[in-house]
């Protein structure tokens, strides 16, 4: 594969994004236009959009990768991204698209009557939206530089340009069917690709996928070290190499010992064949039986873990920023229903296709669990098995799938970040409205981007959980108790969402500064939905049950327009998130 | 002079003052109107709950089938192992089968309560 080819797939995606930008700001003139611009979009197209900017990195690229390192538990991942979505659809997908509000914030204050409320839940949407832009920045430098070789820093950068100069030139996001474009665009991506990489595995007697031992070379083997990494050898190993190891220049054969060892960028290290693979230290890859089967990992607990994740998977969803609002282009509630239940059937379609990458690439492209690239393997798989023009093709193919993950989310992210950050947090300083977004964009790009230049790499998917976690310990029990339960009052709410969204923050920054291996601590700061969405509902229960007068005054109207079908005719107060922006300009 | 009133029973020449509406008690938050409105949530909520607690209970059961009874795991159905199928493929179509269910319930009992409240 040249570099060329990967170029052009990334750049042509770029352009024709930055292009549809453009041409956007002409259709949204209002911001009623630039949110709800497709009052008249069927479900199937609304489902399409709200897949097309959902189907993150994480989903593209990282499920594949954790399938390849860590084998059964991980398939939890797609389950409950998809699960999220069941979860969402029968506790609030309509009541939520009746409230009318277009954000988190805009929901409390609809329903608590509280600007603190309001201004707790903008705090943990900021909060939410940067964990969850980290990794994509992350996977966009991962991207760039595994099929063109430039550096790591240009990913991030390009998309962060890109989706900077179309949020600013007037919202990416108030085009529905750019969005379903975006959605077809990655299945085809993966699925096609997919279809010849079984083929090939086929044609060649379908070797199989699981060895007894731990994973050997298959034939001899050369790897390019893109990036310095240091990895484990079990059992000495006779490798020739060329560049720079443990620090040493070496040219021609050279002996490993048991042990850790440096590989510095630039270092050619080729493997004979039959060689256990070594792994990057960063890893801990399971082999054999412990990667087929579910519940073997080496971690402690893995069974709290498992049950951690899918807590905050199932539940998490419906708190993400830039899940909610695309169900406002629904007409109704009715409609609101029916888009989620054909999300599910996208959702479940796509998820089919990771796994089939990270299992065969067990195969072809075991290097990577040497250096610990795991999540390039959607990238690599097509050109290892395919030669030619049709292999530049297949992978030009899943690049473009890659970048548009990368971009849809993250535009549809730092809209919802910058919006909140413009309103509630940035906007009582700086009068101009437009200067204010303009800023609160720059800002909500500014510092994941650093985060991700800085911090150390973290598995795509472990991040991206660990936003879920966030949100299922805080927006989720806002949502659910705010919808179902009257007597929720705002000092609960607030109880709630510091107790939830501290304790899991905390625990996330634990996790990626302190990262502790042995005991419990481990597993309950890398897994913390289990026990901080109980405390978060805990929280607001009791806080509410001890401020009964706190209930809002309009409570019964509020619950109205929440349940009652758009059919009958009612009042249903006269609450409308646009007042904001009027009282404004 | 004297005024001419004419007094009849009303109830013979129409019916007693019409009951105000449903919606107008909904509107006024009156106990009737409260009763109703809380009918309907209660409904939503047992569908909503009820769904969940099949589909997640079923899933939440598969890690601990999965270490209570690990010889179910070594089962090959086609030449995948069962929780590879059950996790990678089966589970899907299942969550759609569960997401289409509750939408076309909760739809009925919108209709019923729409249906109540026109007929009044």
């Amino acid at each position: 594969m040249s570099p060329t080819i990967g170029m052009a797939a990334i750049l042509v995606t770029a352009v024709a994004t930055i292009l549809v930008g453009i041409v956007g700001i002409r259709a949204a003139r209002t911001t009623s236009d630039f949110y709800v611009a497709s009052r008249t979009v069927t479900p199937f197209w609304n489902a399409s959009a709200i897949g097309g900017e959902y189907l993150s990195a994480a989903s593209f690229l990282g499920v594949a990768g954790l399938v390849l390192a860590y084998g059964a538990d991980m398939l939890w991942f797609p389950v409950g991204y998809t699960a999220g979505y069941l979860v969402l659809l029968v506790l609030v997908a309509a009541p939520l698209r009746r409230s009318g509000a277009y954000t988190l914030p805009d929901f409390a204050e609809a329903r608590l009557e509280s600007l603190p409320a309001r201004r707790t839940a903008s705090v943990l949407v900021v909060t939410i939206g940067w964990l969850y832009l980290l990794p994509q920045f992350q996977a966009a430098g991962l991207t760039v530089r595994t099929v063109t070789g430039a550096p790591q820093w240009l990913g991030p950068v390009l998309v962060a340009v890109v989706v900077l100069v179309g949020v600013l030139s007037g919202g990416m996001r108030s085009i529905t069917f750019v969005q379903a474009f975006q959605y077809w665009l990655k299945l085809t991506a993966l699925a096609l690709p997919a279809i010849f990489i079984v083929l090939v595995w086929q044609s060649q007697g379908t070797p199989t996928i699981n060895q007894d031992g731990p994973p050997v070379f298959a034939a001899d083997t050369s790897v390019e070290i893109a990036t310095s990494v240091s990895v484990a050898v079990q059992e000495p190993l006779e490798v020739w190499a060329e560049g720079i190891v443990n620090g040493e220049p070496v040219d021609g054969a050279l002996r490993l010992g048991p042990g850790s060892h440096t590989l510095t960028t630039g270092t050619e290290v080729t493997f004979p064949a039959g060689a256990l693979i070594p792994h990057a230290d960063s890893l801990t890859p399971l082999a054999g039986d412990d990667w087929l089967l579910p519940l073997r990992a080496a971690s402690e607990h893995p069974l709290y873990s498992t049950y951690s994740l899918i807590l905050a998977l199932f539940f998490g969803t419906m708190g993400l920023p830039h899940v909610l609002v695309r169900f406002y282009t629904n007409p109704d509630g009715r409609a609101a229903r029916r888009t989620t239940v054909a999300v599910l059937g996208l959702l479940g379609l796509f998820y089919l296709l990771p796994t089939i990458y990270g299992a065969i690439g067990r195969i072809y492209t075991p290097e990577l669990l040497l250096t610990g690239r795991t999540d390039a393997v959607v990238l690599l798989l097509p050109g290892r098995l395919i030669d030619g023009m049709a292999g530049d093709a297949l992978t030009a193919l899943v690049t473009a799938g890659a970048f548009a993950a990368f971009l849809s989310t993250s535009s549809g992210l730092t809209i919802s970040v910058a919006g909140v950050l413009s309103q509630d947090l940035i906007g009582r300083r700086v009068r101009n409205p437009v200067r204010a977004f303009r800023l609160s964009a720059l800002l909500a790009l500014v510092v994941p981007i650093t985060l991700a230049l800085s911090s150390p790499s973290l598995g795509i998917a472990d991040v991206v959980g660990l936003a879920f976690a966030v949100a299922a310990s805080s927006f989720c029990p806002l949502l659910v108790l705010g919808i179902w339960w009257r007597r929720l009052t705002d000092a609960g709410a607030i109880a709630g969402l510091v107790t939830g969204g501290g304790l899991s923050t905390l625990a996330v920054l634990g996790t990626i500064l302190w990262s502790p291996q042995s005991g419990w601590w481990g597993p309950l700061l890398a897994q913390p939905a289990a026990w901080t969405m109980p405390l978060a509902f805990l929280a607001m229960v009791g806080v509410s049950l001890a401020t009964p007068r706190r209930i809002a005054a309009g409570v019964t109207r509020t619950m109205i327009r929440l349940h009652t079908p758009e059919s009958v005719d009612l009042n249903r107060g006269d609450w409308d998130p646009e007042d904001r922006w009027r009282s404004r300009t | 002079m004297r005024e001419r009133v004419t007094v009849t029973h009303p109830s013979r020449l129409r019916p007693r003052m019409r009951p105000a509406s449903l919606t107008h008690e909904i509107d006024e938050q009156t106990e009737l109107g409260e009763v109703y409105i809380s009918s309907l949530i209660r409904s939503q909520l047992r569908l909503a709950l009820a769904v969940l607690t099949v589909a997640l209970g079923v899933l939440a059961a598969l890690p601990l089938v999965f270490r209570v009874f690990p010889e179910i795991t070594a089962i090959s159905v086609l030449g995948i192992t069962l929780p590879w199928l059950i996790l990678g493929v089966v589970v899907y179509p299942a969550f759609l089968g569960a997401a289409w269910f509750y939408a076309s319930n909760a739809e009925r009992i919108e209709r019923d309560f729409a249906d109540i409240l026109n007929r009044r």
